[in-house]
């Protein structure tokens, strides 16, 4: 989209060596901590979510390793419940809500935008910052007693469990601040921070999914912020809210709780559509295929997903009328959503397809992403659901949904933008490998739990029937080849950083602004403020120059 | 752009080196910014945005509030009689006024009246101060009365006397407060007849105390941080840092200030007015 005159040739001005870029620009472990640049911040977020995401692995693959087997297998079940407590909120709050906006989205959006900065610097390095401090309190509660109440902190067990329950609601209560300020940030770069000619229907698709999530980071999250508050004091004070025997109703924990929780779990997939949605038509070497459509099906699903909370209360004693309309809604976010999906698979349709590592990813998303999405369905409905609730099948819903829909393209848009972020190509062989091994993990670890929830297993229990333990085998193992899948991307991704090559400045070919700077980028981003004048998906201008391993625009030299 | 984008990159690195002509012009223009217009638009659209989020933080507790007052009006109509309804509309009076010269301050800051600015901002700040004390007294009573949140709601005579309980239901009946069985049966013999003496707490009492705790201490902390933020106004205006291009700070404070005042303007008849 930044087929300008202004852009496309102009050279480094000489007040900045050709060596210069954000990475090495200023020097110290100070020149990051207090750094206002959003690339490193995003790359400081990166890091934080990735260390988040294996501490929260290390956790599921000790839950997996106690359901081996019926009974007692490494860990007594008190342990185990904190295990699934701190993994769940390990993997929601510091993994998947900051980890496509926060880490990727800082480092993409000004770039997407043809901007300098987000329009809040300072805020967003505050932000920053207490992600930090919730990670550390959240941490902190287990040294002292990890909290065993599920994520979901359901009243009036929360109130009364012995365990550190206020560290890990007040890491939260940080977190929720965290996300809201980045959210917050976010939407008014978008608003205000375009460059000239950058319509709203010229965006890339990334910036709309950008958008819808941060408009719901910040309706929804201060709700989540104001319930763990009273939680805290109902706790510390008993005054009477939520816990029953003081009077209160847990059941108005719920609703606040899932006010935000609901809204919260396209806060987290959302994103992932805007990646998803740039990666597809880049590796399918053609213009995507009903861009308004897509745009504004995140708006809608941002709409629509503050309506539709009470689907988690089918069984909490709401009315069936209540009951009946919730799920009707619920059944409504099926459509953005196979509007979302069905126009990528148009996309790719007599497209010339590229299987790199991110278009691996992306395809790995329409797989597990579609199955998570339509078990949904089984779930919104009230008869199934009186059935499935809290079951395995709910478990293997959301690891699809979020594990196959959020962390994959999480992963994919990692591998599309590594280059942009550090300069290198990863090594395309391992990439594959490590997409393959997590594709296969994560079928094996979660299709079985359909099976055995629509069987009866519950979800969250320490012990089972023997009935079930081929299940639970066959997902313990796949738990494993996931976890190696990881382990496999993340060394080759590390072994990157040491060795060449170096990256062209448009591997892939992509239209959008931040493949027509070097690879790092400037400290300054853009030389010159592009001025834009076509959509984000056009690829007739760009063809391949095997010199540099990258694309060019017709009839220009590359400037690096 | 303007010719100026060409040298407009250079902010990153502090923005005091060679810059274009624009941002030399505006030492507060952060250098991701083009115009001091663009700046003051982002900062104000962010503010309001940041309004919202406040409301609906504050939402959850106005939601509680009204499920609870539904679910036991009487526990409600009780508890209010231990508010003072005159420190609350003092409160309510000074945070009023202290509105009208945070909005003073815009103008003056716009205009670069630098006294002015720097009065209205103290004045609002005494507001402010007032506000607090008069809400440490109330708080203070309350302590000393045992009416507190939750589990640790233990009313102490001290409480029956409280100059609000007094003025609405007139002194309790001699002897009633020591347990002594004549003045007991007096009370009870009121309150058969329809008096509004109400000696015994209602079940839950305990409750109006924790939601009337939770929601003015939310307010109350909002308010402390309103005034490090009009100390901080007060110090920028102290160093003349205001002008037509750059008045942005005061705006967003003002109108944060303005947030903090309408949140008690509904916590003042829910509370205080419930009769």
């Amino acid at each position: 989209m930044a087929s300008t005159t202004t852009t496309a040739d102009v050279a480094p001005p000489g007040a900045h060596g050709a060596d210069d870029n954000y990475l090495t620009h200023e020097k110290g472990i100070a020149s990051w901590l207090l750094t206002l640049d959003h690339k490193r911040i995003g790359i400081m977020y990166f890091c934080c979510v990735i260390s988040a995401f294996a501490l929260g692995g290390f956790f599921a693959l000790m839950i997996r390793t106690e359901l081996w087997a019926p009974g007692r297998t490494i860990v007594d079940a008190d342990t185990y419940n904190q295990l699934f407590t701190l993994h769940g909120a390990v993997m929601v709050f510091l993994v998947i809500v900051p980890g496509i906006p926060a880490a990727l989205g800082n480092f993409v959006l000004p770039l997407h935008l043809g901007a300098k900065d987000v329009a809040f610097p300072k805020l967003n390095l505050m932000s920053w910052y207490m992600w930090i401090t919730g990670a550390l309190f959240l941490i902190s509660s287990l040294i002292v007693s990890a909290a065993d109440t599920g994520w979901t902190f359901y009243t009036p067990y929360s109130t009364t469990t012995p365990t550190a329950v206020i560290p890990a609601l007040a890491g939260v209560f940080v977190l929720g601040f965290s996300s809201i300020f980045t959210g917050l940030n976010f939407i008014v770069t978008i608003h205000k921070m375009r460059a000239p000619g950058l319509t709203w229907f010229r965006l890339p698709l990334f910036v709309w999914g950008l958008y819808s999530t941060a408009i719901m980071q910040v309706l929804a999250t201060p709700v989540l912020g104001i319930t763990l508050l009273m939680l805290i004091v109902e706790r510390a004070f008993g005054i009477g809210i939520f816990d029953p025997a003081l009077g209160g109703d847990p059941v108005l924990f719920q609703h606040f709780f899932w006010f935000y929780s609901h809204p919260a779990v396209y806060i987290m997939v959302v994103p992932a559509f805007g990646v998803i949605s740039e990666i597809i038509p880049v590796f399918s070497r053609k213009r995507l295929f009903g861009y308004s459509f897509i745009a504004l099906s995140s708006v809608a699903i941002a709409i629509l997903s503050f309506l539709v909370w009470g689907h988690h209360m089918f069984v909490s004693g709401q009315s069936v009328l209540a009951g009946s309309i919730f799920s009707a809604i619920t059944f409504l976010i099926a459509i953005p959503t196979a509007i979302k999906v069905l126009n990528w698979i148009s996309t790719m349709y007599k497209g010339s397809i590229h299987l790199d590592t991110p278009m691996l990813y992306a395809l790995m998303f329409l797989w597990v992403f579609t199955i998570g999405g339509l078990t949904g369905l089984f779930l919104s409905t009230m008869s199934t659901d009186v059935h499935l609730h809290d079951t395995y099948f709910v478990v293997a819903h959301f690891h699809y949904v979020m594990m196959g829909g959020a962390i994959t393209a999480f992963f994919g848009g990692l591998h599309y933008w590594w280059p942009k972020m550090w300069g290198r190509m990863y090594n395309e062989t391992t990439g594959r490998w490590g997409a393959l091994a997590v594709f296969i993990g994560l079928n094996l670890t979660f299709f079985p739990q359909f099976i055995m929830g629509s069987r009866g297993m519950p979800r969250r229990y320490y012990n089972y029937i023997p009935e079930f333990q081929p299940f639970h085998q066959a997902s313990t193992i796949g738990a494993f080849i996931l976890g190696m899948g990881f382990l496999v991307t993340t060394v080759s991704l590390i072994r990157s950083l040491l060795k060449k090559p170096d990256a062209p400045q448009n591997p892939w070919g992509a239209n959008t602004l931040e493949w027509t700077i070097p690879s790092p980028p400037a400290y300054y981003n853009f030389d010159k403020i592009p001025h834009v004048v076509e959509g984000p998906y056009e690829y007739a201008d760009w063809e391949y120059d095997d010199k540099i391993g990258g694309y060019v625009r017709k009839g220009h030299q590359e400037a690096t | 752009m303007t010719d100026a984008t060409a040298e407009a990159v250079h902010g990153h690195s502090g923005g005091h080196g060679h810059q274009d002509p624009i941002h030399a012009a505006n030492p507060f223009l952060a250098h991701h910014f083009d115009t001091p217009r663009q700046q003051f638009e982002a900062g104000k659209f962010g503010i309001w945005l940041f309004l919202v989020t406040e409301i609906l933080f504050f939402s959850g507790l106005f939601c509680a509030y009204t499920i609870y007052r539904t679910l036991d009006p009487d526990v409600f109509e009780w508890g209010h009689y231990f508010l003072d309804t005159k420190l609350g509309a003092v409160n309510t009076s000074v945070l009023i006024l202290s509105s009208l010269t945070a909005a003073w301050a815009v103008r003056n800051a716009q205009l670069q009246q630098h006294r002015a600015l720097i009065i209205n901002i103290v004045i609002t700040l005494l507001c402010a101060s007032t506000f607090m004390v008069v809400k440490y007294t109330e708080y203070s009573h309350k302590f000393h009365a045992g009416l507190l949140p939750g589990k640790y709601f233990q009313p102490t005579e001290e409480a029956w006397e409280m100059p609000s309980y007094e003025k609405k239901n007139g002194p309790p009946p001699e002897g009633f407060l020591d347990g002594k069985p004549e003045g007991i049966e007096k009370a009870e013999k009121l309150i058969t007849r329809g008096h509004p003496y109400k000696f015994d707490p209602p079940p839950h009492a305990a409750r109006f105390f924790g939601i009337y705790f939770c929601m003015t201490g939310l307010h109350g902390i909002h308010v402390l941080v309103g005034m490090g933020i009009w100390i901080w106004m007060l110090v920028k205006g102290v160093k003349r840092q205001f002008g037509p291009n750059y008045f942005g700070p005061v705006d967003y404070a003002a109108l944060y200030w303005h947030l903090v005042d309408l949140i008690w303007i509904y916590l003042f008849p829910l509370l205080y007015l419930i009769d």
